[in-house]
């Protein structure tokens, strides 16, 4: 056509010619066929996607959340342990050393993306003040106090809020009638016994996982809750992810049709995510109260390793089951309502970190629900980054669960056999994908897009809110207090992780296999 | 903006039309995917800049405000050169658009020796890749211009010359 155009390139030198016109419009066709193409493209799609939504009957919008106003009535907590995860969890209430402010500001004024001290001021006011600490070594005492005085999230040039009082002892903060609730981040060997005290002082209880250290503590710590009627939340912050939510709302629906096996893992390598942590140069016997800290664990000679290392040693630590598998398996539990499996074994060893401790470091637990026809596994090693991820299989798909979630349909599904076989659904691309934070949920998504939400990377800045799920558990814990409600991982999902956890342990620490009697709640 | 004019063979002249108005369907259908799709922006290929731009880039993706803008310049950008490209309208300026615009992707992804994307690629590439050459094409485009011969141009510069 253009080269027809092209003969007459020299007629019509007055007005504008039809000629003319003809070779300046001659390429609109062109739009023509990029519009029909469109349409077709848009169209398949269109198909594509509803065809996949006949059977992923998920909704395609964010499970909302309602969440009660924290700011009518001022909480005052005080709290046990005061070491890393203590003062994450003050971080979370909303009380930050002013050194760490100060870095996060010298962050964010050399690297314009970094938006740690930001968020940080985003995070929610929970009307909250501490008025008691706790901890039996000075250092950590001393960086307690230092975050709780600091109020007005300030730098170390910014004003300060005066100091909460210092308990030597646990006993006598529970004592103090300036204190409604406490947060309990001891080592593992503590939880029990100060869970059961607080509760008996009428205290509010967020406590670090796992909720206890031996067996038998744990039904005490349940009969004491009940009994003084106070509101006790474990620390598993996983509660607040959305895509479990997500996740549980796919698993009812039953888009991945009989779910028979579950496979959680741990994968950790380096020194840090092994327990091994640093031991701080000042720290010996005339700052750490030993004795306290030995509490209703064996005698030990003071140990530095031990102290700062507690989680290696059966003595303080529940190891692998307690400290890792329990918020994996609070995941599932929050996803199927697993509770106490039937039955559970155990196998692994220290096969890497040979520094004298006594829990392994490779550990596999197999859980079996027969009523439910399935097995719940977990794998672990502290030496291998190898991700492994949260995986659960049915029958007619899988899904991957973490802070995204992803399902996928399998090539040997029956449901979806007939739209697989017509190139309808891929089995190796996910039929449906879950970012939290998204505008909407997407049936099928770019491969690039997939990459992205895949590695949190796609909605990390665009509005640039980012919220620790931290703090959000413990807002639900302040705002279940307020209203006496339930929070969301309360006594009785407490129990059931505790127990749980207690009869992995056992399994892979007396090498047999162990039974859970529900009629007489015992481990067998 | 005096334009030498070149006579070109009618072979000529079709192959160079047809390549001005490939790289404008492929402009255009960028534009409009991205237009389209709600989840779409810049932030991920931003942040997954390398090279001696990478900061300028990041920052970018740093401010919301700054992330709307490079988003909205991008999509209409991409629609308007690809218009300009197919129609011949601006042909011009649109080809100077689109040789900015691409070699502003370029730099964000120059294909070294060892830098690395997360974003996956669907080539294997050594400094050159396919946003270069059609980014070269449509340099040859801009010395080899065809929008006055086959193009809406052609009326607006005859329309002109009659004032």
């Amino acid at each position: 056509m253009m080269e027809d155009n092209n003969k007459n390139s020299d007629s019509s030198k007055g007005g504008i010619g039809r000629r003319e016109v003809i070779k300046s419009l001659a390429t609109i066709p062109v739009l023509g066929a990029f519009a029909y193409g469109w349409y077709k493209k848009r169209n398949y799609e269109k198909f594509l996607k509803e065809s996949i939504l006949e059977n992923i009957n998920l909704e395609a919008v964010n499970p909302v959340f309602e969440r009660k106003v924290s700011n009518n009535k001022q909480i005052r907590l005080g709290i046990i342990g005061t070491g890393g995860r203590g003062r994450a969890l003050l971080k979370g209430a909303g009380f930050l050393r002013p050194e760490i402010i100060d870095d996060w500001k010298k962050g964010a004024s050399e690297n314009e993306t970094d938006h740690r001290y930001r968020d940080y001021l985003e995070q929610e006011d929970l009307n909250v003040i501490v008025n008691g600490l706790c901890d039996i070594y000075e250092g950590n005492a001393d960086k307690g106090l230092r975050a709780c005085a600091n109020i007005y999230r300030e730098g170390s040039d910014g004003k300060m809020g005066s100091k909460p009082k210092r308990y030597k002892t646990y006993t006598e903060l529970l004592a103090a009638d300036d204190i409604d609730a406490v947060i309990i981040a001891t080592p593992d060997h503590w939880h029990g016994t100060i869970s059961i005290a607080a509760a008996r002082a009428g205290k509010h209880i967020y406590s670090e996982k796992p909720m206890t250290w031996s067996v038998d503590e744990t039904y005490e710590v349940v009969k004491a809750v009940k009994e003084n009627n106070v509101v006790f939340q474990l620390g598993h912050q996983n509660r607040e992810l959305e895509s479990y939510y997500k996740a549980r709302e796919a698993i009812r629906k039953g888009i991945i049709g009989k779910v028979n096996l579950i496979e959680i893992t741990t994968n950790r390598n380096s020194p840090t995510g092994a327990w091994v942590y640093d031991i701080p140069e000042d720290a010996g016997p005339d700052n750490i109260d030993w004795n306290q800290f030995i509490g209703p664990a064996p005698w030990h000679d003071f140990s530095l390793k031990r102290f700062f290392r507690w989680r290696c040693w059966w003595d303080y630590s529940t190891g692998l089951s307690g400290d890792l598998f329990t918020h994996d398996y609070d995941a599932m539990n929050q996803i199927f309502d697993l509770g106490i499996p039937h039955s559970a074994v155990a196998s692994g060893g220290i096969y890497y970190y040979k520094d004298g401790r006594t829990v392994p470091d490779v550990l596999q637990m197999a859980y079996e629900y027969p009523e439910r026809d399935l097995t719940l596994l977990y794998s672990a090693s502290l030496a291998s980054n190898k991700r492994r991820g949260r995986t659960i299989m049915g029958h007619d798909g899988y899904m991957e669960v973490g802070s995204n979630l992803k399902i996928f349909a399998d090539s040997g599904s029956t449901k979806y056999r007939e739209k697989i076989r017509e190139g309808i659904i891929d089995p190796s691309v996910p039929v449906f994908s879950y970012t939290p934070g998204m505008k909407k949920v997407d049936a099928i998504t770019s491969p690039t897009e997939q990459y992205f939400a895949g590695r949190g990377l796609l909605y990390t800045y665009r509005g640039g809110k980012r919220v620790d799920t931290t703090h959000l558990h413990i807002k639900d814990w302040l705002d279940a207090i307020r209203t006496g409600s339930q929070p969301s991982c309360n006594i009785d999902r407490g129990f059931e992780e505790a127990m749980t956890a207690h009869m992995g342990t056992i399994a892979y620490r007396e090498n047999r296999k162990v039974f859970w009697d529900p009629d007489k709640q015992l481990i067998i | 903006m005096k334009q030498k004019y070149i006579d070109y063979s009618k072979v000529q002249l079709f192959w160079l039309v047809a390549l001005r108005v490939l790289i404008g369907w492929h402009f255009l259908y960028e534009g409009l995917t991205k237009l389209i799709n709600p989840n779409w922006s810049s932030v991920g290929y931003l942040l997954d800049s390398e090279g001696f731009l990478r900061e300028f880039y990041i920052s970018l993706a740093g401010s919301p405000t700054s992330l709307a803008v490079v988003d909205f310049l991008n999509i209409y950008g991409l629609i308007l050169i690809g218009l300009g490209l197919i129609l011949g309208l601006f042909t011009r300026i649109s080809t100077i658009a689109g040789i900015l615009l691409l070699a502003l992707y370029y730099l964000s992804h120059p294909p070294c020796v060892g830098f690395k994307y997360a974003l996956p690629t669907e080539g294997s590439y050594l400094i050159v890749n396919k946003v270069l050459i059609e980014m070269v094409a449509l340099a040859v485009i801009f010395v080899f211009p065809t929008g006055r011969k086959i193009g809406i141009d052609r009326l607006i510069c005859r329309k002109n010359k009659n004032d």
